[in-house]
């Protein structure tokens, strides 16, 4: 039987294809029925749906814009270039989209302490920022190293009025961050929500979180359909666990647009310093979900290498794992001296300085748009801002700030 | 036959008139011989039955003494072949102790489930625990368990209500573990009052054996859990003496051994039911 739609998943047992699943322990496994039910009810009620919209609209700052990157394209030569501009929202990134959306679920759901995870920290500032919007007690856990390459965004934490808790085992990086903060759920079911920042864990995360950042492909839609009259011919955004990828390209599965995502490949795909987890790994078992994980040969989890500490994780969302086995998206990797090189760029020709992570996908922007021609439309997900990772390029580059 | 061996020891328990003493240490902790030495010496020292973790990388269950525990037999080479070869070394000296492997998914996953279960049976292993496959995962591998014999230990803990326990239940087989408070290994001590109440809701669904884990850290402790439950498990406990036994290296004190069964011992000589 042929599928005639590439956006109904997940079944009804969180599966992507293979994909996905609740591989919790059963401590845990009444609260992810919980939270299922409360899931269920919010979208498909239209004052959860208002409040949202509402918040996205006043407080994020919404639409973001859809901007056509003039300079960039003239100077590649080829595709026409847009940028979706998610690093204009409240906080620098698209991460707040997500975390709006959690946190009404958990105020629906009766609970009054958040906690998260964090990587390169954006995630971080913003479930602090939501929890001082909706007053809420947040603690986020954010591995020792980490919190040493992303210093401005702690002390943004702080300020929220969250409490960072660093995480000193493992690789003391996001996998071991998640790790901990699971361990703090399972001891506080009765009052802590989860906000988990990617489109991954058990189900239904993956589905909620791409479901709250769709916003960013819906209203790609709509924005490249007012200004070129038709939809886009290529997509690219970059994928660590996902979220931003997924958020766009979504609303976009069931159409003639080819989409790229692009992976951290770190050091390169052919040393053992990389984040690339569909190009580079395999299926198996972590943090809630069967997805494409870096492990060794005894199935032991590996630990990931990005520059970008937003995309150093060793697995990705199940959705990216099912949507890369039926090949309807192509998932590519860039290297951290590619994606330093497309930092510098974006910002001498654009005058935007880009986070570390959307750096990968402009990197790809730059390897693809040359080949295309003048009238093929691609849009990039420009999924956060560079302030917090002027320290890490500096030093990349030698310079002293 | 796998189960055999568990049905057979709560038998001989339950004629002798006492609960288990299960204990728990990580297969390859802090070395292939120490800990290969020490499964040895527990059934002398009182254990009834022997959990084995299966290190892996990321513990998301456990605190930080079986978390440690993880770490060092990874860093001393342990695998999951290795630590069948561990049971098939223990087996050619004790045929009637049962042995849970209790580990994560992702292992086994990579092993491949099949293969896994039958080089399990074949070594002699009669039970597992995977701590992050609830029962809505059953198809992974408690299924394929049940076809071949093998026991799957399923948990219930202080968030499970009376219909979640029935699924639960469905394809539970050896004994219910049933993880006495809400949180990690080795941290919390549970309250003898509401664990009763829990293992009294069990005992309404089922006629498996009961065991209580997750916090029993002293003699004391033991005692009082036995005084309610078929089985009271031990583990940061004992895996923290091997913690507080070996080198800046990693290397094991030449105590360490003997340190952990007197340990045991001072466990195993109270668990009687009156």
């Amino acid at each position: 039987m042929t599928k005639n739609t590439y956006r109904d998943g997940p079944d009804d047992e969180g599966r992507f294809g293979i994909f996905g699943g609740r591989f919790v322990s059963e401590t845990l496994m009444p609260l992810i029925l919980d939270l299922e039910k409360a899931w269920q009810q919010s979208r498909s009620d239209p004052a959860f749906g208002a409040e949202f919209d509402a918040l996205l609209k006043d407080f994020v700052g919404r639409p973001s814009p859809l901007y056509f990157a003039e300079r960039l394209t003239s100077h590649l030569g080829g595709a026409k270039i847009y940028f979706k501009r998610e690093e204009l929202n409240h906080t620098g990134a698209h991460k707040i989209n997500n975390c709006i959306g959690q946190i009404l679920l958990a105020r629906r759901m009766g609970k009054t302490r958040i906690i998260a995870e964090t990587g390169a920290g954006q995630h971080g500032v913003a479930t602090a920022t939501v929890c001082a919007r909706f007053g809420m007690k947040c603690v986020v856990y954010m591995g020792e190293k980490d919190i040493e390459r992303q210093k401005p965004n702690v002390f943004r934490m702080k300020l929220l009025g969250a409490e960072v808790r660093p995480v000193t085992c493992g690789s003391q990086s996001l996998k071991d961050a998640m790790n901990e903060a699971m361990r703090d759920w399972v001891a506080h079911v009765e009052d802590t929500f989860y906000i988990i920042g990617t489109a991954a864990g058990p189900h239904p995360y993956p589905e909620l979180v791409r479901d709250f950042q769709s916003v960013i492909g819906t209203e790609t839609r709509q924005q490249i359909l007012e200004k070129e009259g038709r939809l886009p011919d290529s997509l690219v955004a970059c994928v660590g666990g996902g979220s931003n990828a997924i958020g766009l390209f979504h609303p976009f599965l069931d159409d003639d647009t080819d989409i790229y995502g692009v992976e951290a490949a770190g050091h390169g795909l052919d040393t053992d310093k990389h984040a690339a987890s569909l190009t580079g790994g395999r299926p198996g078992v972590l943090h809630g979900n069967r997805t494409y994980l870096l492990m060794d040969k005894d199935g032991q989890i590996e630990e990931a290498h990005s520059i970008s500490a937003g995309l150093d994780y060793p697995g990705i969302g199940p959705e990216h794992s099912w949507l890369h086995d039926v090949k309807r998206v192509k998932y590519v990797a860039i290297t951290d001296r590619e994606a330093l090189a497309a930092f510098q760029l974006c910002s001498e020709y654009e005058g935007i300085i880009p986070a570390l992570e959307s750096a990968h996908a402009i990197a790809y922007v730059i390897k693809l748009a040359p080949t295309l021609a003048k009238d093929h439309i691609m849009v990039m997900n420009l999924s956060g801002r560079g302030d917090k990772d002027i320290f890490t390029v500096a030093s990349a580059l030698g310079t002293e700030i | 036959m796998a189960l055999d061996r568990i049905e057979q020891k709560f038998a001989a328990l339950k004629e002798e008139g006492r609960a288990a003493l299960v204990t728990f240490t990580t297969a390859g902790d802090p070395d292939y011989d120490t800990a290969l030495g020490i499964l040895r010496g527990l059934p002398a020292a009182g254990a009834d039955i022997i959990e084995l973790g299966m290190p892996f990388s990321d513990p998301m269950a456990d605190g930080p003494a079986i978390q440690a525990a993880s770490i060092r037999a990874l860093r001393g080479g342990m695998t999951v072949r290795r630590t069948l070869q561990m049971v098939r070394d223990f087996r050619t000296q004790d045929q009637t102790t049962p042995i849970i492997l209790m580990g994560y998914y992702n292992p086994l996953y990579i092993y491949g489930v099949d293969d896994f279960l039958a080089d399990a049976l074949e070594a002699g292993v009669d039970g597992l625990i995977i701590v992050d496959l609830p029962p809505e995962e059953d198809n992974e591998l408690a299924l394929p368990a049940k076809e071949v014999g093998m026991g799957c230990i399923h948990l219930a803990t202080p968030t499970t209500d009376e219909g979640r326990l029935n699924h639960i239940l469905k394809n539970a087989s050896g004994f219910l573990y049933y993880v006495s408070i809400a949180g990690i290994t080795g941290t919390a001590e549970p309250d003898l009052g509401p664990v009763k109440a829990a293992i009294d809701m069990i005992r309404r669904q089922t006629a498996l054996p009961v065991a209580v884990g997750f916090g029993i850290k002293s003699p004391e402790n033991v005692r009082a859990f036995a005084e309610i439950a078929d089985a009271v498990v031990v583990g940061s406990a004992i895996v923290n003496i091997i913690g507080d036994n070996i080198d800046q290296e990693g290397l094991a004190n030449p105590e360490l051994g003997s340190r952990v069964l007197d340990f045991v011992a001072t466990l195993g000589l109270r668990v009687n039911k009156i």
